[in-house]
Formats: C-alpha cells, sequence, structure tokens
C-alpha cells in the first residue's frame, strides 16, 4: 500500500522549472531514497511535500487525503515529520525542550487551561516531558537535555533534529541529508539509528542523501532526480547500474 | 490601608515611583510576550496602551461606571485591537512590522487628537484616583505568576519556537500565525490594563502620553533586561523607571546620560541583562569551580 503519492508534481519559481512533472509512490513500511546532484530539486520536493510550497501543477495524496494546499502546520499534524538539511533546531531552547516542541501538533490542551496550569493541560505536559526523555535516551542526548540546543555538537545536533521529529508521532518521516558532515563511525550509528527508529515507531521513511555508501545500504527503493525531472527508480541494484544515473550522478569508474 | 501604613515609613515620592514601576512592569511583560518571546518587532505597544487608558476613563468619566469593570473594558478593548491588528500585519516580518506598528501607533495618537469624546488635545482629566499602590502591586503578582506558568506551557514553547525558526515551528505542527495573534492579544490586553491603571493614577491623560517615544521606552525596558526573560523585563522597567529620577543629579544632561547608559549596557550585555541567563547554568559554572 502507498501511503505517500505524487502525481505530475511540477514546481517553478520564476522562470525556473525546480521540478518537472515527478510521480513517485512511496510503500508504507520502506525507506524510499532520492538522490540527485546538487540542485537536482531534491529539497524542493520536500518543501513541497511538507507544505511549506503549494506546488504550481500536480497533486499531492498522504494516505488517502488529498493534501496539495494543506498548510505546513496541517501536513505535521496529519503525522509527516521531518528534519531539516541546514540544521533548524531552537537554538535557544534546552534539547529537551526543542523535543517537548516537536509535541505541540499532538497536544491539544487550550490557552486558558495552560494559563492556569489546569489538570488537563498539566496531565499532558507529564506525557510529553516523559515521552521526550524517552526520545532524548533513544538518540543519546539525555545526559545533555538541558543544555541550548545550539550549544550541542553537529552530530548531535542532527540527531536531536531527530527526536524532536519523532515527538510529533509520524507515520512518515523525511530525512534531508541526516549524514551531512558527519564521519564513518557516526554514519554507521545514524544508519543503525535510523533502522531501529523505522521498527519501532513503524516508520515510513523518505530519504535525501549524498552518501552513496549510506543510501545503497539503507534504502529499499531509490529515485534519481536530476534538473528537477525522474530519470530512473528501482532497486539500489537498479540504480547502480542504470546508464544514466551513471552519467550524470555517480560517475564513470576510471 | 497599605498605603496609609507604607506611607509612615516611606516617603510618597517613593511610593509614587513604586506605582509607576509596577504599571511599567505590565507593560514590559506584555511587549516581551510578543517582542522578547514570539519574537514579532513591535514599536507600537504605547497605542495599546493609550486605548485602554481612554476606554477606561470614558468609561468612569463619562458613563459613570466602577474603577474594576472600567479597567477590565479598557484592557479588553485593547486586546481587540490587538486581535484585528494581529491578523493582517503578522503575515509581515522583522522591519517591514516594525513599521507598520509604528503606524498603528501614530494613528491612534493622531486619532485621539481629534477625538471629542476624549477631549482631543487637551485630554481628558477629572478621573477619581482609584489605582493605588496595592491593586497596582496585586495586579503585578498575578500577572508575573500566570505569565511564567504560560512560558513554561506549550504555548509558550511554541511562541518560544517561533522566535528561534519559524519554518521549524511550523514542521512540528505550530499554527504560527494564530500563535502570534495570540500573543500580539494578551500583550496588547496587558497593555490596556496598564494603560487604565495609568489614567486613574494620574487623573489626566492626554495623547502625548502615548507618544512614540513612549514604545520606544517599553521597549527599551524589554531590550535591556534580555528578550524573552520575565525576570529581564522586571529589572528593565526597574531600571528604566528610576534612572531618570536618579539621573536628576545631572539636570540638563539627563537625557545624554540616560542614552549613554543604555550604550554601555548593550556593548557588555547585547543578550541584554537578563537574556538567555538560566539558573541552570549558573549552577553548573559553580560546579566547575569547585572541581
Amino acid at each position: 500500500m502507498s501511503i505517500l503519492k505524487l502525481e505530475g508534481i511540477t514546481q517553478e519559481f520564476g522562470g525556473l522549472r525546480a521540478l518537472d512533472t515527478v510521480s513517485m509512490e512511496v510503500e508504507q513500511g520502506k525507506i524510499f531514497g532520492i538522490i540527485g546532484p546538487n540542485g537536482a530539486g531534491k529539497t524542493t520536493l520536500f518543501n513541497i511535500i511538507t507544505g511549506i510550497y503549494i506546488p504550481t501543477e500536480g497533486n499531492l495524496f498522504f494516505k488517502d487525503g488529498d493534501i496539495t494546499s494543506t498548510p505546513a502546520y496541517n501536513v505535521a499534524r496529519l503525522g509527516i515529520g521531518r528534519t531539516f538539511q541546514n540544521i533548524r533546531l531552537f537554538g535557544k531552547l534546552s534539547v529537551i525542550d526543542n523535543v517537548k516542541v516537536g509535541s505541540h501538533g499532538v497536544t491539544s490542551s487550550g490557552f486558558i487551561s495552560n494559563l492556569f496550569a489546569l489538570p488537563k493541560a498539566k496531565k499532558e505536559e507529564e506525557i510529553i516531558t516523559a515521552k521526550a526523555l524517552d526520545l532524548l535516551e533513544l538518540v543519546g542526548l539525555a545526559d545533555v537535555k538541558l543544555e541550548f540546543a545550539d550549544s550541542l555538537a553537529y552530530g548531535d545536533q542532527r540527531r536531536l533534529e531527530i527526536a524532536r521529529a519523532l515527538a510529533l508521532e509520524p507515520t512518515l518521516l523525511l530525512l534531508d541529508e541526516p549524514a551531512a558532515g558527519m564521519n564513518s563511525a557516526e554514519k554507521l550509528d545514524l544508519m543503525e539509528l535510523i533502522n531501529l527508529i523505522k521498527e519501532e515507531y513503524k516508520l515510513t521513511i523518505l530519504l535525501v542523501e549524498h552518501d552513496m555508501d549510506l543510501v545503497m545500504n539503507i534504502c529499499d527503493l531509490i529515485a534519481v532526480l536530476d534538473y528537477g525531472k525522474k530519470i530512473a527508480e528501482g532497486t539500489p541494484q537498479e540504480v547502480k547500474s542504470d546508464e544514466r544515473v551513471i552519467m550524470s550522478y555517480l560517475g564513470v569508474q576510471v | 490601608m497599605v498605603e496609609g501604613f507604607l506611607s509612615q515609613f516611606v516617603d510618597a515620592y517613593y511610593l509614587r515611583i513604586m506605582v509607576i514601576i509596577g504599571i511599567n512592569i505590565i507593560l514590559a511583560l506584555g511587549l516581551n510576550l510578543i517582542t522578547g518571546v514570539t519574537g514579532q518587532l513591535s514599536m507600537g505597544h504605547a497605542g495599546f496602551m493609550s486605548i485602554g487608558a481612554y476606554t477606561a476613563a470614558i468609561l468612569t468619566l463619562q458613563f459613570g461606571l466602577p474603577f474594576g469593570p472600567a479597567l477590565v473594558a479598557g484592557a479588553c478593548m485593547a486586546g481587540l485591537f490587538g486581535f484585528f491588528i494581529g491578523i493582517p500585519t503578522l503575515r509581515l516580518e522583522g522591519d517591514y512590522l516594525a513599521m507598520v506598528t509604528i503606524g498603528f501607533g501614530e494613528i491612534i495618537r493622531v486619532f485621539f487628537l481629534n477625538f471629542e469624546l476624549g477631549g482631543k488635545a487637551t485630554g481628558l482629566y477629572g478621573m477619581t484616583k482609584s489605582t493605588t499602590f496595592t491593586t497596582v502591586w496585586i495586579l503585578v503578582i498575578i500577572i508575573i505568576f500566570l505569565n511564567a506558568k504560560l512560558l513554561k506551557s506549550r504555548y509558550g514553547r511554541a511562541m518560544y519556537a517561533i522566535r528561534e525558526d519559524e519554518i521549524a515551528a511550523e514542521a512540528t505542527g505550530i499554527n504560527t500565525t494564530l500563535m502570534k495573534v495570540l500573543a500580539f492579544t494578551v500583550g496588547a490586553f496587558l497593555a490596556g490594563l496598564a494603560g487604565g491603571l495609568y489614567a486613574h493614577y494620574m487623573g489626566y491623560i492626554a495623547p502625548k502620553d502615548f507618544a512614540f517615544m513612549k514604545s520606544i521606552e517599553i521597549l527599551n525596558m524589554v531590550v535591556l533586561g534580555g528578550m524573552g526573560s520575565i525576570p529581564g523585563s522586571i529589572l528593565g522597567a526597574f531600571i528604566l523607571t528610576i534612572a531618570p529620577e536618579m539621573l536628576r543629579i545631572v539636570d540638563e544632561y539627563r537625557l545624554l546620560f540616560y542614552g549613554a547608559l543604555l550604550v554601555i549596557l548593550m556593548i557588555f550585555r547585547p543578550n541584554g541583562l537578563l537574556g538567555n541567563v538560566r539558573i541552570y547554568d549558573i549552577k553548573k559554572r559553580f560546579k566547575k569551580k569547585e572541581v
């Protein structure tokens, strides 16, 4: 069953066509990778899926609903969590508060309830605090929960972004270059973490990444973008041997 | 009663300054919610204050309403303006929002300058001086308490998140527009409350009391104290209320010193006196020294 479906998505910025009639389907419970050279439109695709941009043309379906023009905060509440290529944490909030903000979309206590700290708000607060601690434990940041998020090391910030996205209890998780700037040991840890959260939270994962080792190892299916067009789709093996992909992205081995 | 008791020990002059400090704390906490916590630069806070002041004063003077209900009505009226001005303007960001809020403050001032019921340029006078030291400080304490609760809740966190990164905030399911309008409404409500208290403390208000410089003065309190910090706003209101009084000794150079004080503080504490200062960090620093 497909959880996410893109139909002929086109995105134009002025005269620039960043995405050109891209269609794809993401199967539930799979890890789906998107690769391609810089400027191929990968992040634009993420921004369309998460509702930051409304596509010029085309339709977007999540589960059974049309989310083509759903605003970003509602897309999040429907269960699409994401991380960002250029880390976007709440720098001057503590690590644990970053994760607690992540729960905003799945909590519902009202303004008055929170202003007077009524039982409903208190109860909710306890639940999300406990959940945030669990998530920090999972990504290994429980020791630094009270530090400011911007004081963390780079790799830790990336992991914190994942924890924040998980606090939303998503069914689809979008990871935008999660391994960028990591060394090999950190990359191995990251792969482990991605596999772990996928099982533990029954996630479908959509992944943009430049690191070929990671992509080929972890993804069930891969789509390749080039100049806004989808030029190939298939299993890692198929993609690796696709001539157009080799030409435009992977390069020829000398 | 409390006034009578206090006035045996404290000079009426100091008591008066304490009341003004209280009113300024309410103003600063309101603006802190908008600018310090949610990060929306608003430079028309005195406009909301004047709406509260005029509404409350007209209600007690012309309609004979008791002080309490008039005060609440003034605050609600200002809150309502905050809400309706919030909706269109909060699509703007940074400098543009600042421009629009300056414009709003001036429009309100010019409106009252030509408002028959508000006495035009003469303003309103003859309000019973119902605002007392006790009322102001009880309100200050309640507001500090509720404000602290709010900032620790999911609403407060969402507002801080918007200040830190709006796109990331949206991605966690926060309706940023709604949250910004909420901050504006509550901030304006508090300004209206402070305005009503001010009107019934002075017994006299005029449009010039709520000019652009008043908005800047409130903004200074928030920035000097530290954006987003409740103790910061309180400290900022305290310092900037007593500074002009203390500087009376230097007489006509008063404003010069006031300006210099602000510049020096901003050079040495660019985040404000208590901006991003947490007890946790201070404790940690002490622990490290012991080791």
